[in-house]
């Protein structure tokens, strides 16, 4: 019987079947970061547990509120920077060095397919597009995972996504993913993963299908995966170029991670996009959504461009293309935050800094802060805000503010007209010399 | 063990995510008893006040994808510390479930059909929950009414609650 890719994961990493379906793995890697994991670290010390079960397998970034917004954060980072010194974690990063979790870690090269990893982060699920079985966990199977190396979990139903046709310009893997989340609705695939293929898959670069698997979890996905093939061996070939004489051969191991033609699936699922126009969220939820056009004129307070879901280069070009030369509103207050200090560099070199902020956009060190309220961004009562972030949720950028999920160029398009803009229509009129 | 009995807090909506049972700006607290007074506090829910209707409530009774949303145990927690130590739903999202098993309290579902008749006889009268584990059976009592519901959890949901969560578990066993 033929297996799917977290099938395929699973059964090499087994440990236990304590009951029924659930299975104790064994993990490759565990993350870490200051909001859920110094909780953790507090328990196991009052435990008289204070043990790590791999220091190399343990990676950890301050990245949630940094620099420390006030004396409660700045505990956070000093009981995980001395739990980390005193066991000996070596990949700790820490201001100046430090980015969003899931922007750093593929980056770093921490993330390789067949692997199995766990952190106290619901996004966790982004890793999934190296072909890898990653799922945000509590604080007590990040503590299990801390100390043992395992993680029980209920063997996993997969649905499988084909998505296939021709994508149209000014329509990116955020779009796709919110119209798939769209159709799946917030609690679509809980307790299942989701296997993202098709032809629009494999066109994708792994920036894309990180933006992709990033929203699996706001359809209730324990993970989303995409099958490794050679644009993943060409994103980690830097750091695997030791253990591989070449790039084939590393593909060959890795397709050892590929669905099997028989596998079976939960449920399979044809998703079109040749028809897909730019989305946007309308609501609370992220399955409330509609496309751009049926929202425009709505207009916006702020516009934030980043996040584990939109914070990478690729992101910042698209913005930055769409800004070109002009300036945002006068009343829009315009937010870049890159997601890492390599896409903040790289984005400098480039010359994307100076097109932001040349548009008037305020850009800050790397950080999650602004996506989930807690620095760096903070919505009033009564705000909106454009955010390419991955979540609406009422409150989640401030208290009585709301939040319209969207893609980078959407965000770059919206800044510039203070209202929620299709940047496709944005360009046309450009073009025609119309009225912005 | 907690013997899981107690008065009951109807939330009548799906969805309830992990940013309304606590926002993001008290995830900065490093202990479980900081979080008490700001269980649900932004919860969108039409006549709920949080402080008066959670004050002496021991069990939660809600609708489907209960907890989705951000990771943070620390919603299970600013439950705990309210004395808030079960939640019956229709569903529940994978990352609240397990995290509630792991801090040793039930997330118990029951089907669409035994919620919605809880939510018909039960909710806006003071109900009391009582929770049979060996028996499996939770016997929930309003003014004259009294109905005994069976549930099922899963050997190693017990096996959680009965070591006192996952740690103590794992540590032992692997």
């Amino acid at each position: 019987m033929g297996k799917t890719i977290a099938e395929k994961i699973f059964d090499s990493h087994l440990v236990d079947n304590p009951s029924g379906d659930i299975n104790v793995i064994r993990l490759d890697a565990v993350f870490c970061h200051e909001i859920t994991t110094p909780v953790a670290i507090n328990d196991l010390v009052a435990r008289g547990k204070d043990r790590v079960f791999d220091p190399d397998k343990i990676k950890v970034v301050i990245d949630h509120v940094t620099p420390a917004k006030d004396s409660k954060t700045a505990m956070q980072g000093k009981i995980l920077r001395e739990w980390a010194k005193r066991n000996n974690i070596r990949d700790f990063f820490d201001i100046g060095r430090n980015g969003v979790c899931h922007a750093i870690f593929p980056e770093k090269g921490f993330v390789r397919p067949g692997y199995t990893l766990i952190m106290g982060d619901s996004h966790t699920c982004t890793h999934g597009a190296f072909g890898a079985f990653a799922a945000g966990v509590g604080t007590t199977d990040l503590e299990v995972g801390i100390l043992k190396g395992v993680c029980a979990f209920h063997y996993p139903l997969t649905i499988k996504i084909n998505i296939s046709g021709q994508i149209s310009e000014g329509v990116y893997a955020k779009d796709v993913i919110l119209s798939i989340i769209g159709r799946l609705g917030v609690n679509g695939s809980t307790n299942k993963v989701i296997e993202f293929t098709g032809s629009v898959v494999n066109a994708m670069s792994m920036e894309a299908r990180m933006t992709l698997c990033n929203m699996a979890v706001e359809a209730g996905a324990t993970c989303g995966i995409c099958k490794p093939d050679m644009t993943t061996v060409e994103y980690l070939w830097e750091f695997i170029k030791d253990e591989y004489a070449t790039k084939e051969a590393a593909l060959e191991s890795f397709v050892k991670f590929s669905p099997d033609h028989d596998a079976i699936y939960d449920d399979v699922i044809e998703h079109d996009v040749s028809r897909l126009e730019p989305q946007v969220t309308f609501g609370y939820k992220p399955d409330h959504v509609k496309p751009v056009r049926d929202m425009e004129g709505i207009k916006v307070d702020q516009v934030y461009i980043g996040s584990c879901t939109n914070g990478r280069i690729e992101d910042l070009r698209v913005a930055a293309d769409v800004l070109n030369g002009e300036k945002i509103s006068d009343f829009v207050r315009g937010i870049l935050s890159p997601a890492t200090p390599k896409v903040y560099n790289q984005a400098l070199e480039e010359g994307i800094l100076k097109t932001f902020m040349d548009a008037g956009f305020c850009v800050t060190n790397p950080t999650c802060g602004a996506c989930l309220g807690m620095s760096n961004g903070v919505l009033a009562e009564g705000e909106i805000c454009a955010s390419t972030t991955n979540r609406n949720f009422n409150g989640r950028m401030g208290k009585g503010g709301m939040v319209h999920l969207m893609s980078p160029a959407t965000a770059a398009a919206t800044a510039i007209t203070g209202y929620i803009t299709n940047s496709r229509l944005y360009k046309r009129q450009e073009m025609q010399g119309g009225a912005k | 063990m907690t013997n899981f009995s107690g008065k009951v807090l109807f939330l009548d909506r799906s969805d309830i995510n992990t940013d309304e049972i606590i926002p993001a700006k008290y995830l900065t607290e490093i202990s479980k008893k900081a979080l008490k007074p700001y269980l649900l506090e932004d919860i969108k829910l039409e006549g709920f006040a949080p402080h008066k209707d959670i004050k002496g409530k021991s069990i939660i009774v809600t609708r489907a994808n209960f907890g989705c949303g951000s990771s943070r145990e620390h919603a299970p927690w600013a439950l705990e510390a309210n004395g808030i130590n079960l939640v019956i739903a229709e569903s529940f999202a994978r990352i609240f479930k397990q995290n509630m098993f792991n801090c040793g309290m039930p997330a118990v579902e029951l089907p669409v059909e035994t919620i919605d008749h809880l939510f018909l006889n039960f909710a806006g009268k003071e109900t009391l929950i009582e929770t049979d584990f060996e028996k499996n059976l939770f016997i929930i009592k309003a003014d004259k009414l009294k109905e005994e519901i069976p549930f099922s959890i899963s050997d190693f949901d017990r096996a959680l609650i009965l070591a006192g969560g996952w740690v103590e578990y794992a540590d032992l066993k692997y």
